[in-house]
């Protein structure tokens, strides 16, 4: 409904990372709803594939942080919702701009070597895309957190599979991400990123697996589009907005959405 | 007229590593990154005595400016240190981004900027940077004069909240300010006061201005010197107010025409209708 309200925005993306937003922020992290930039004594996430704001700004919302209705002006003038995340409107929960690709990781990584400074036991989680990880500044990010022993992270790897111009094998191969990551001197898990029980148990082993002087990834396979029918299995969703007769068709498979702004 | 002298030459990279040993001593927020360049920032002292402190990045200068930019955010200070070439036009889309548009605390503290390194030749002689960075929102731009002014520069910045661009280089040069002098981001320096001409200068080139007048001098001609280490803010009061007076007005840097300090003089001086320019 926020990208259908103003006809732009990223809905494929943002509905293949609902179950670990979701995850994240109502049962993995420890977050104060009353939103204060530095985050002492909290875990703090970081959304590197900024495009899939929708999904942030929602769970954001319904966790707390701001009226659900504010969801209706994204993307539209003067919003604090904007297309890709920004902090100078100060909407809570936003603690970095993003959507220039590949620098989340980078920033997970400062914000945990800070908590390990701060002698604080909170978590860093960050999100990417798989396409994302054509960017350059990634594979620094990534062999920077193993030599520097950064165990309060964990990184979250979207693969759906799919990026703007086709499928990622046909794009740009990631080859075998997994193998690539423990390579690197990563610990790998990986997950169903859309099946909801699995997501919580997997998020609560990284968690448990941190600490050991290796920081933690995990590959999860998602759908983009996921839960609409007419919308998974293609990268053709990516960056388009239905129209009237497809949010209708669409809602009517998501009902436990509807009518809450 | 004011006679300068000095005693000693010293690069300015060596007053910002001397700024930072005393930082690591006395602010126990400030935290040092450098891109495989320690020798090079003369941070050898901060690193040795704040080893936990000190994140060292390798070659891998996006990586450095996004870590520092998550550092900041709950309260640490860091200091993202390399060459001027690398902190600037390499790692552009992350400052803009990750440091400017995100409103981060990260100080940008960068050596061997300009015409004055010298024999590495073009690739390395920046002379864009001052421009690039001036056209950030939030950015505050700093290029101090000499070691003394470098070292009180490099403390100051950790006393400001927000986004530092901080441009200083490799050569010896005179060290003719006080040492113990206070560093106020934004306010102009009079170095000498004259009435024919005002000459605003701002790193290297305030020594070669302070000659320059010396020369203008035995002339007969009476120049203004002006030290702008802070180029944003730009100190608009001091530039009008001697422009004013002078009604002339020569700008020195080791940067590009375009968006540089005669860039930002010369914008003032259109807004302010002061008078005719040929730039």
């Amino acid at each position: 409904r926020q990208v259908h309200g103003c006809q732009s925005g990223h809905p494929g993306g943002s509905l293949g990372c609902t179950d670990v937003l979701v995850a994240l922020y109502f049962n993995t992290m420890n977050i104060d709803i009353n939103f204060n930039m530095k985050g002492i004594g909290e875990d703090l996430f970081f959304l590197s594939n900024g495009h899939i704001s929708p999904v942030f700004y929602s769970v954001l919302a319904r966790v707390g942080y701001f009226d659900v209705k504010e969801l209706s002006t994204f993307r539209k003038l003067n919003s604090r919702l904007q297309g890709h995340p920004t902090t100078h409107e100060h909407l809570p929960g936003i603690r970095m701009s993003s959507g220039s690709l590949g620098q989340g990781l980078s920033v997970g990584i400062g914000a945990a070597l800070s908590k390990k400074l701060n002698k604080e036991s909170s978590f860093v989680f960050v999100l990417m895309g798989d396409g994302e990880q054509n960017e350059g500044q990634v594979w620094e990010a990534v062999q920077f957190a193993p030599h520097h022993k950064v165990d309060n992270l964990i990184a979250i790897v979207d693969v759906n599979g799919q990026q703007i111009d086709g499928s990622t094998d046909k794009v740009m191969s990631n080859r075998d991400l997994a193998e690539k990551y423990k390579a690197f001197g990563w610990q790998v898990l990986h997950m169903d990123g859309n099946n909801m029980a699995e997501v919580v148990t997997t998020l609560a082993t990284a968690k448990a697996s941190s600490g050991q002087g290796v920081p933690v990834a995990i590959m999860m396979k998602t759908e983009m589009g996921a839960g609409v029918d007419f919308m998974m299995g293609s990268h053709k969703w990516h960056g388009v907005a239905p129209n009237d007769e497809q949010l209708a068709t669409a809602l009517a498979q998501l009902t436990e959405t509807l009518g809450d702004y | 007229m004011k006679k300068y002298t000095f005693t000693e030459k010293k690069d300015t990279r060596s007053g910002f590593g001397a700024g930072m040993t005393e930082l690591g001593r006395t602010n126990p927020n400030v935290v040092t990154l450098c891109a495989d360049l320690v020798g090079s920032l003369k941070i050898d002292t901060f690193i040795k005595e704040n080893p936990e402190r000190f994140i060292q990045c390798g070659i891998a200068e996006a990586n450095m400016i996004c870590i520092a930019a998550g550092l900041s955010i709950a309260g640490h200070i860091p200091y993202a240190t390399t060459f001027a070439n690398f902190g600037s036009g390499r790692v552009y889309d992350q400052i803009r981004q990750s440091v400017a548009y995100s409103n981060k605390n990260v100080k940008i503290a960068v050596s061997h900027a300009g015409l004055t390194l010298g024999e590495d030749g073009a690739t390395h002689q920046i002379l864009e940077d001052i421009g690039m960075m001036k056209m950030l929102p939030g950015m505050v731009v700093i290029n101090p004069c000499d070691y003394n002014q470098t070292k009180a520069a490099t403390e100051a910045i950790a006393n400001y909240e927000g986004p530092v661009y901080l441009r200083f280089g490799r050569p010896v040069v005179p060290v003719f300010t006080d040492p113990n002098q206070p560093f106020e981001i934004g306010k102009a320096w009079m170095v000498n006061e004259g009435t024919d001409v005002t000459i605003i200068a701002t790193g290297h080139l305030v020594w070669e201005a302070i000659q320059a007048g010396e020369q203008l001098e035995a002339l007969g001609i009476s120049a203004e010197i002006i030290n702008i280490h802070t180029i944003k803010p730009l100190d608009e009061e001091a530039v009008l107010k001697s422009v004013a007076k002078t009604g002339c007005v020569v700008t020195c840097e080791e940067h590009n025409r375009l968006g540089g300090l005669g860039d930002s003089v010369a914008q003032v001086l259109i807004k302010k209708n002061i008078f005719n320019q040929n730039f």
